[in-house]
């Protein structure tokens, strides 16, 4: 019965999502009251239709109802509840029901907000109304998560267990409301193109601010979440393996930046008017062409996706609807929002300009080494890898670049800067860059010239922030917001140096009672017990972190045997002081009580992790800011100077 | 002659990979094997390198890497022997050649094509400024 109510559910967030759009779409004309008020009272249905399905979905995997078949597939009446309740998103069908909860979700706050003019927001929740009534038609017709099973299955098939864990039990969600985010961004921008006329183009860049923002807060700790769940679960110390499904993530992260940079200038005054409207365009295209790699299977060969390829196409009929049309609104409206650029070419303006060129190549590396190789192999079934060594020669340079402009663009003035003046007060940061080269090159060894470069970028930025922080009294949030985020750049920059150059490792097979050393640490190996989980077995190694004769602590890596799913996982263990972490996964039973131990000393791995925080408090600080000036009206006087 | 003799060779492994542990103890043969095992593709992962995967293929990727090694075949000769044995695939950094020139080109064209783009924008804003001067700076 619950799955039926589930279905009813979805079938009227789909009528209202057409209610909205057109209701939306309508409202967007002058004194069109009635449409607008029915385009928010269709978001709001369709938001509590579209939670009730997922709720009826969650109530299917907690109660283990093993007559719908995601919950078969997926589920197992062994697994712990959180477990139970993260296996909703866990697979394709409940991940894009998930989808269109966070699209929901999106729609409701742009409704509520009711930013930039009722023209303009009825015009974007017309958007996100064609935008969700395409999601849940996929969802109806190629994915749906309430199909039944006749008999309903005795238990269920259980959940891949590198996905019964708690970071990746966070991570979707986080990562969607990251690339969702950008389709109010998106949505926004489409608006401002159907309204049309040049205020409304500078008005939608204010409007959207907050949902950019909060997208760009989601995507960076999806991110980060996702990087520091492969590295603790993937048993390699590795924290970004540049696997196409990371990728996903990070190209709208990057077109994200982009557009959080290039719409403050269009707000101040109106200069890359119609690249913000492309960027904000381009950033949920990735985001949907991100979706279409990670669901459509197209990833792990070319052919499975050839073989079901009914969800993939009908992805792919709906990216090439949804780019194609904002696209060819674009180059039908665009024309008449012709730029009002004038600025010095030593500007707040240039350094944003700078910044975008710098993005957009470094997303455009990203883009090619993801899809080379799929239309290579496509087209004429030849095989290649891009892996690491690529992006290190495209991407690491191209980035690199961007972050020794970054202190600069803050210090100089809108329209005309003094380049002199911003390099007086960045001398102390250009100090601490130097310091930080001189202190690598003594301290850490062997000596790299990247990992020195790396050093010096990072106290060029960090010391610039700290400048900005505290230097600067009485400025703006939005001037701490960026000084934070710029910050936090330069932190992660020091954990991905530290990690990537200086990592050591040992790789020992040990018997009970011997010992090793890495780095400066020295293990001993304590012999190894069987233990009994509550949907797995676990040989779990127990394993003294020796400081001198004395134990400090033990460390306990395991492996795990989960038989419902009939895989293995190694569990790792690893102690950090905050600076260094101390790494280990257990390996092979080489019999005799003797086991392989991998064992890995990562300096300031913590810190890429760090880094992201601080970013994503610089983007909720900045958020902050934006939501505490609402009621300030905005007019051409007062702007934020950020 | 000399390859079929080598694939001979390799067909008689076992008797010839007992020697050849899982780690040199030569900590600069080590170093070069962990650096070469890098640089290969893990055939039936994601996206893994030898080095990183777990899957049995990729032990004997490691192992075969190291036998050769220690015949004292140079990396070069390692890859180009694994590269005619697998195809490109198993690089992870793809050779610059007819069909990767675009590959390897695209990121510095974009990068190339934006700045002109950037370097117009910025000469028309400057123009604009020096027609319409503003009132306040």
């Amino acid at each position: 019965m619950t799955g039926e109510l589930g279905q009813l559910a979805l079938c009227f967030a789909l009528a209202l999502s057409l209610v909205m759009a057109a209701g939306g779409l309508l409202g967007a004309r002058d004194n069109a009251l009635t449409a607008r008020r029915i385009a928010h009272g269709a978001t709001m249905g369709m938001l509590v239709f579209v939670v009730l399905a997922f709720g009826v979905l969650t109530y299917g995997f907690v109660v283990s109802d093993f007559s719908i078949a995601a919950v078969a597939s997926n589920s197992h009446t062994l697994k712990p509840l959180i477990y139970k309740i993260s296996g909703v998103w866990g697979n394709h069908e409940g991940s894009m029901l998930l989808w269109v909860l966070v699209l929901s979700f999106y729609a409701a706050l742009v409704a509520g907000l009711n930013r930039g003019g009722d023209h303009l927001t009825s015009a974007a929740l017309g958007v996100q109304g064609l935008l969700a009534a395409a999601f849940l038609l996929f969802i109806l017709f190629t994915s749906n998560p309430f199909l039944r099973l006749d008999p309903a299955p005795f238990e269920g098939a259980g959940l891949n267990p590198l996905l019964q864990d708690f970071g990746l039990a966070v991570h979707p969600p986080m990562l969607y409301a990251g690339y969702v985010g950008l389709s109010a961004s998106f949505s926004y921008a489409a608006a401002a193109l159907i309204v049309g006329g040049a205020a409304q183009s500078d008005s939608w860049a204010r409007a959207a601010r907050p949902f950019m923002l909060l997208a760009w807060i989601a995507l960076t700790c999806g991110i980060a979440l996702g990087s520091w769940w492969a590295y603790y679960e993937l048993g390699w110390g590795g924290f970004w393996f540049w696997d196409p499904v990371e990728n996903a993530s990070l190209m709208p992260w990057l077109v994200a930046t982009a557009l959080l940079h290039s719409a403050l200038a269009t707000e101040k005054s109106g200069a890359f008017r119609t690249w913000s409207l492309l960027l904000a365009i381009a950033g949920f295209s990735m985001s949907l062409i991100g979706t279409f790699l990670v669901r459509s299977g197209v990833l792990s060969s070319v052919h499975a996706f050839a073989s079901d390829p009914t969800r993939g196409f009908f992805i792919m009929v709906l990216i090439f609807c949804a780019i194609g049309g904002a696209l060819a609104l674009f180059a039908w409206r665009a024309p008449t929002l012709k730029g009002g650029e004038a600025f010095e070419p030593v500007s707040r303006e240039t350094t944003l300009l700078l910044n975008n060129v710098f993005l957009v190549a470094a997303c455009a590396a990203v883009f090619v080494g993801t899809l080379y190789p799929l239309t290579l192999d496509a087209i004429t079934g030849e095989k290649i890898s891009v892996g690491p060594p690529y992006y290190a020669a495209t991407f690491a340079p191209i980035f690199f670049a961007l972050l020794l402009l970054v202190p600069l663009g803050p210090r100089l003035g809108w329209r005309r800067g003094n380049l002199k003046d911003a390099m007086r007060t960045l001398y102390p940061a250009l100090g601490l860059a130097l310091v930080a080269a001189a202190l690598v090159l003594l301290v850490a060894s062997p000596r790299f010239l990247t990992g020195t470069c790396a050093f010096a970028v990072a106290g060029w930025l960090i010391g610039a922030s700290a400048i900005d922080l505290f230097k600067r009294k009485g400025a703006r949030a939005s001037a701490f917001a960026a000084a934070l985020a710029h910050a936090g750049l330069g932190v992660t920059l020091m954990g991905v140096a530290g990690t990537t150059l200086w990592r050591s490792e040992a790789l020992t097979v040990m018997g009970p009672g011997e010992t090793m050393t890495v780095g400066p640490y020295t293990l001993r190996f304590d012999g190894v017990t069987a233990e009994q989980g509550p949907n797995y077995r676990a040989s779990r190694a127990h394993i003294a972190l020796m400081d001198g004769a004395n134990v400090k602590t033990m460390m306990t890596p395991e492996q795990r045997i989960y038989p419902a799913e009939g895989q293995d996982t190694s569990d790792t263990a690893i102690h950090t002081t905050g600076f260094t972490d101390l790494y280990l996964a257990l390996g092979d039973d080489r019999g005799g009580g003797r086991w392989t131990l991998r064992a890995y000393v990562s300096p300031l791995a913590p810190f890429i992790w760090l880094g992201a925080l601080v970013m994503a408090a610089g983007g909720l600080l900045s958020l902050w800011g934006r939501l505490r000036l609402r009621s300030a009206v905005p007019s051409a006087a007062v702007q934020p100077a950020e | 002659m000399k390859k079929i003799l080598f694939l001979l060779l390799l067909l008689a492994s076992p008797v010839l990979a007992a020697p050849v542990a899982d780690t040199f103890p030569d900590p600069v043969m080590e170093t070069r094997a962990r650096d070469l095992q890098r640089q290969l593709r893990c055939l039936v992962c994601q996206g893994e390198s030898i080095d990183e995967s777990r899957a049995p293929l990729a032990a004997e990727l490691r192992h075969l890497v190291r036998v050769q090694m220690a015949q004292g075949r140079s990396d070069q000769q390692i890859r180009a022997f694994l590269t005619a044995r697998y195809g490109n695939f198993i690089l992870m950094k793809p050779p610059l050649q007819g069909s990767t020139y675009f590959l390897w080109l695209a990121p510095f064209l974009v990068l190339i094509g934006a700045g002109a783009v950037a370097i117009s924008v910025i000469g028309r804003a400057r123009k604009a400024v020096a027609e319409n001067p503003p009132d306040l700076l």
